[in-house]
């Protein structure tokens, strides 16, 4: 039987799933950038055109992906920051599983905040 | 266990200078703290201050473009964040595209989407008028003359 490596950065623990959390989170808003540059660049269009399409953030169903976006931006943010940790700071990959859960904590309380108040906006009258 | 020794290397390291992709993965730890800063705030200031998403319309933008701090900040975010979001594109790009012909195909297709984006936000930016003559005037800012 293969022995499973123990403590390495990347394969298979804390290390390996934030990789893959980053990826994912990354895609994500990037797909959401290009969508969003073109929708406020309606702001040249006319007043109208760009009301009609930022109408469609205010409706149940992108307000609650927006939601998810936050998160997704908020990830991935800190946990680019855990990365710069890791390659510039001589301690990084010592705290880097400790930081790791520091990023998901942050993240999960910020964004615990701000859905009662999002969801408010979006499904109050 | 023995050591091996090449008496003499066949392709000895000539170059000097670090390669491009050592400034590629320089950037991304660059523009990603000022990205955390400038989105950070952006998300705040759009989504958490006042109204949030509920107060976001054609003059919630003319009221902020008006100021050239947010034409900059926005200016920023926008050059950062297609450059930053288009290289990391271009990794999982590189990790996964098997053929040479795919990849290039769609590293050259993430870098002409981010040159458009790029010239059309900047142009939206530095063209942008706050009070457009002929709208309706409920839907412009307050400190439009048409108000």
């Amino acid at each position: 039987m293969a022995i499973k490596p123990a403590g390495t950065l990347y394969r298979g623990k804390v290390g390996m799933w934030s990789w893959v959390l980053h990826r994912i989170s990354g895609v994500g808003i990037f797909f959401f950038l290009l969508v969003h540059v073109l929708d406020t660049a309606l702001v040249r269009v006319s007043p109208e055109a760009y009301n009609i399409v930022i109408e469609s953030y205010k409706t149940p169903v992108v307000g609650l992906a927006e939601l998810g976006l936050v998160g997704a931006i908020l990830f991935h943010g800190l946990n680019g920051l855990r990365v710069i940790a890791i390659d510039f700071w001589s301690k990084g990959t010592k705290y880097q599983s400790v930081m790791f859960w520091v990023v998901i904590a942050v993240t999960v309380i910020a964004v615990a905040g701000f859905t009662p108040m999002h969801l408010a906006r979006v499904f109050g009258h | 266990m023995m050591s091996v020794t090449i008496e003499t290397p066949n392709r000895p390291r000539t170059r000097k200078q670090a390669n491009w992709e050592k400034y590629g993965w320089l950037f991304m730890r660059v523009s990603g703290p000022l990205l955390i800063v400038l989105i950070f705030t952006h998300l705040v200031v759009n989504l958490v201050l006042g109204d949030g998403i509920k107060a976001i319309d054609f003059a919630f933008v003319a009221g902020k473009w008006a100021d050239p701090f947010w034409q900059v900040w926005d200016l920023a975010m926008l050059w950062l964040a297609l450059i930053h979001g288009t290289n990391g594109m271009r990794t999982i790009v590189n990790d996964y595209a098997g053929q040479v012909k795919v990849r290039r195909a769609l590293t050259t297709t993430l870098w002409a989407v981010c040159a458009l984006l790029i010239l059309l936000g900047t142009l939206v930016i530095f063209t942008f008028d706050p009070c457009p003559a002929g709208a309706s005037a409920e839907l412009l800012a307050s400190f439009c003359p048409a108000q």
